[in-house]
């Protein structure tokens, strides 16, 4: 047994040693000092409370997506749709704010009220994806992805349209909320302790519920063989929908952040990929709860990182979408030799 | 052409599916292929159509020998098998269907095919239309078409797997005279088939395999007897039966109809009594999978009713018929009735009652123990499901069973066992028994069936036999009604298709 956990962690060291070389490629193929990139990209994610506070901004949304698709995952769903669900989010939490800020109501329950919308609105987008798959036959990866597209547009024609900025509508998004409306941030940093408390609690509840419970192990049933699942009394398609409105919820609650703690008001783009990187995050760590706890940190600190390198050597920062994107592959690839191997075996 | 195996080996793991198989067969003959399920008819039928090779022995065509490496291959050397599924494709045009099979250039001729396929329609009096979709042709014409277009590409074997199966009876008609038409051209042709009337009708010999071996061959006159004990031959004797006091009905049948693509049940009647133990005997597919299911609310009936306890559940999803304590366990054990990747405690849990939110680890683990030893498992809780052997997922399968149940329904559940465990499994069935709980079960094993079964009923192409007694019903019997043979005898009690 513990030669076989030897093996496993030698596997995985194989993987990542697999993406750096790979990344190491591709920087010199782009005439740039491998070393030096690597020690900027740490530097500008580790040097500084503030840049580590920047780091916990992008986990946290991060970190939702992630604990939703968890989810999704143990019942055997890809739920590409996911940057839809964030996005409907977003909007629902911004709804909900333009709705409530000129009322009575104090500041901290039109916030709470805005989450809740959010979580609301990703839920019900999501569940559009469920009821796609589960009444009309259409594979919820290409359902998701639809609802994507329809996601995205939706959002621009409220900022280009009826949320526009008085007078001028433009890219950045519609008029910004008063600072009563923020979610309350630490003195001098753009960090909400409030978030990441949320994220925290979303991955606790997201532990407890697929470990120990009977909801888990049906969802996990369905995941792996619903049709042994449904004759054993698990209820299949009902459990595939929860998963989803589960996932859309937390989906939501991230797209909820990205308003009342990030951006305080609606932008284009306001899931900031954050739905793929999730998804990413959730295939690397194979579906294990507790390693996506520092697999997201680490995925939000290679972003944040990532982002001084045009500065200091000229590297676009895409840089960490290709340390990501190689990781992933690395793992997968190398899980899949793996197989392989033990099959001939 | 003529056809020769020599010597033909194949293994499949333990199984001996043909066990030094030798058979000649001469051009212009329609040699028959009898046996039941499991017999070896398909292997050595795909072992000369290139699907599979065989371990040892030697394919011989007009006495040139050759080796056969692929279907395609088959074609060249003139032997084309027609599955029991065709294997065409659907959603395109029959003209397209003939395309794809064709070794032509980037740029095929399409009239001349299209005037190919007319031609080859014309001579045995079919009507296939080139630029008709597949989907929309019956079984039978799908047929034809897959022999013309064999025909076609050259071939002058036909293989035919259980071909009169799905197929309406003008069509069976139509299909033997052409058939006959293409033996008076030369061709060859192998009629693999379990039905004894077909066979007997059609074939100018028959071969009988049994168990991987060629255990005899027959010529006209056929004796349909002694076919049928070659067929079935002797096994194992289980010891003497046991009959239980039955009680009241549990399950109720009124005048149920079944449809699925293939054939249609119609107006089946039954009652079954508490305690009471029901065989359904058949050879695969002739509906009895369907008749189980529908049983268990998995497959809707298109009419009748079904009352579990006087309640009426007709049109009811499985569920409803699991909470009146009816439970269904599938044939394929792993891909149905398990989950890989979870463990046997975990098994546990799923299956019995939920209590509250949280799972109590230390209780399941316990449950889990004991059901273990009482079902004789080879494992431990944490076991993965899948990394026991066959026979202790079954006895898993049948663990996870609550206690009480009004009605277990089972596909095969002893297929694959040894001996020893189906012996163990049926002990525990029939402390089941004891206490009221009522038995549905299929087996392709007549001596299992007879054995366990209080009453058995036969199915064949749709049609059902009325409950027969188990204690005055024989082997040779069954094996003549699941052939086909001595249904004139039910008269009206038959419930028949249509």
């Amino acid at each position: 047994m513990r030669n076989e956990t030897l093996i496993n962690i030698t596997w995985k060291i194989g993987a990542i040693a697999l993406a750096l070389i790979l990344t190491t490629l591709v920087l010199i193929a782009a005439d740039a000092p491998p070393l030096a990139a690597y020690i900027n990209l740490f530097k500008g994610s580790f040097s500084s409370w503030v840049k580590f506070s920047d780091v916990l901004i992008a986990w946290v949304p991060l970190m939702l997506v992630t604990s939703g698709l968890l989810i999704t995952f143990a019942a055997g769903l890809w739920n590409i749709g996911i940057e839809g669900q964030i996005i409907l989010g977003a909007i629902s939490t911004t709804w909900a704010l333009r709705l409530l800020q000129d009322s009575t109501l104090s500041p901290v329950l039109v916030i709470i009220l805005s989450i809740l919308a959010g979580m609301a609105g990703g839920a019900l987008w999501a569940s559009l994806t469920g009821a796609l798959k589960t009444f009309g036959g259409v594979n919820e990866i290409f359902g998701g992805l639809g609802l994507n597209f329809v996601a995205i547009a939706f959002s621009l024609w409220l900022i280009f349209g009826p949320w526009k900025r008085p007078g001028v509508a433009s890219m950045s998004g519609t008029e910004p909320f008063p600072r009563t409306l923020w979610l309350p941030a630490l003195e001098g940093m753009r960090f909400s302790p409030w978030s990441v408390a949320l994220a925290v609690l979303g991955i606790l509840l997201v532990f407890l519920l697929l470990k120990g419970t009977y909801f888990g192990l049906r969802l996990k049933a369905v995941g792996k063989n619903p049709k042994a699942a449904y004759l054993l009394g698990v209820p299949t398609w009902q459990y595939m929908m929860v998963a989803f409105i589960a996932c859309g919820a937390f989906a939501g609650a991230a797209g909820a952040m990205q308003v009342t703690a990030v951006y305080h008001r609606l932008i284009p783009s306001i899931s900031s990929g954050y739905g793929y990187l999730g998804l990413m995050v959730a295939m690397l760590v194979n579906y294990q709860v507790v390693w996506a706890v520092p697999v997201a940190l680490f995925f939000a600190a290679l972003n944040i990182g990532s982002i001084q390198l045009p500065i200091i050597l000229k590297l676009d920062s895409s840089l960490s979408g290709v340390i990501q994107g190689t990781l992933v592959l690395s793992v997968l690839l190398v899980e899949g030799i793996r197989q392989k191997f033990m099959k001939k075996k | 052409m003529q056809v020769e195996l020599r010597n033909i080996h194949k293994t499949f793991g333990k199984v001996h599916a043909n066990n030094g198989i030798n058979l000649i067969i001469p051009s212009g003959t329609i040699q028959g292929i009898l046996g039941e399920n499991g017999a070896g008819k398909s292997t050595l039928m795909k072992i000369l159509s290139g699907f599979i090779h065989a371990d040892r022995g030697e394919i011989v065509l007009n006495s040139s020998r050759v080796v056969i490496h692929s279907p395609a291959d088959a074609i060249k050397h003139g032997v084309g098998m027609l599955h029991q599924d065709p294997l065409d494709f659907p959603p395109m045009k029959v003209i397209d269907n003939f395309l794809l099979g064709h070794a032509g250039g980037l740029f095929p001729n399409r009239s001349d095919v299209v005037r190919n396929i007319k031609q080859l329609s014309d001579q045995f009096g079919f009507s296939l239309d080139p630029e008709v979709y597949v989907d929309a042709l019956s079984v039978g014409e799908r047929q034809q078409l897959e022999i013309i277009r064999l025909l076609w590409l050259g071939a002058t074997v036909l293989i035919l797997d259980e071909p009169t199966t799905g197929i309406s009876l003008s069509q069976k008609d139509k299909l033997f005279e052409t058939l006959k038409l293409l033996a008076g051209q030369g061709k060859t042709i192998i009629f693999v088939s379990h039905k004894l009337e077909d066979v007997e009708h059609l074939c100018h010999r028959v071969a009988v395999l049994r168990q991987g071996e060629l255990v005899g061959t027959a010529e006209p006159p056929y004796e349909t007897d002694a076919l049928v004990s070659k067929m079935f031959g002797k096994v194992i004797k289980f010891g003497g039966r046991q009959s239980i006091q039955v009680g009241d009905v549990v399950l109720k049948l009124e005048k149920v109809s079944l449809e699925d693509s293939r054939l249609q049940i119609k107006d089946v009647t039954l009652n079954v009594q508490a305690g009471e133990v029901i065989g359904l005997a058949g050879m695969e597919g002739s509906g009895q999978a369907a008749f189980l299911q529908a049983c268990a609310g998995l497959v809707r009936s298109v009419s009748g009713k079904i009352l579990v306890k006087s309640k009426d559940l007709t049109g009811k999803p499985y569920h409803a018929f699991k909470k009146q304590g009816v439970a269904y366990l599938p044939a394929a054990r792993l891909e149905q009735g398990l989950v890989p990747g979870m463990t046997v405690t975990e098994h546990f849990v799923l299956a019995e009652e939920t209590h509250g939110i949280f799972i109590n680890r230390d209780q399941a683990v316990k449950l889990a123990q004991d059901r273990i030893k009482t079902y004789n498992i080879k494992g431990v809780p944490a076991s993965s499901i899948e990394s026991l052997s066959g026979g202790n997922q079954q006895r898993a399968l049948l663990a996870l069973l609550r206690i009480p149940l009004l009605l277990v329904l089972m596909e095969q559940p002893t297929r694959g066992l040894d001996i020893e465990s189906v012996m163990y499994i049926w002990s525990k069935l029939k402390e089941r028994c004891q206490q009221g709980t009522s038995i549905i079960f299929i087996s392709s094993d007549l001596d299992e069936i007879l054995q366990y079964s209080d009453r058995v009923m036969v199915f064949f192409a749709g049609k059902v036999s009325p409950p027969l007694e188990a204690a005055s019903t024989t082997v040779d019997q069954l094996g003549q009604l699941i052939g086909g043979k001595g249904w004139d005898g039910f008269g009206a009690e038959v419930a028949h298709a249509q």
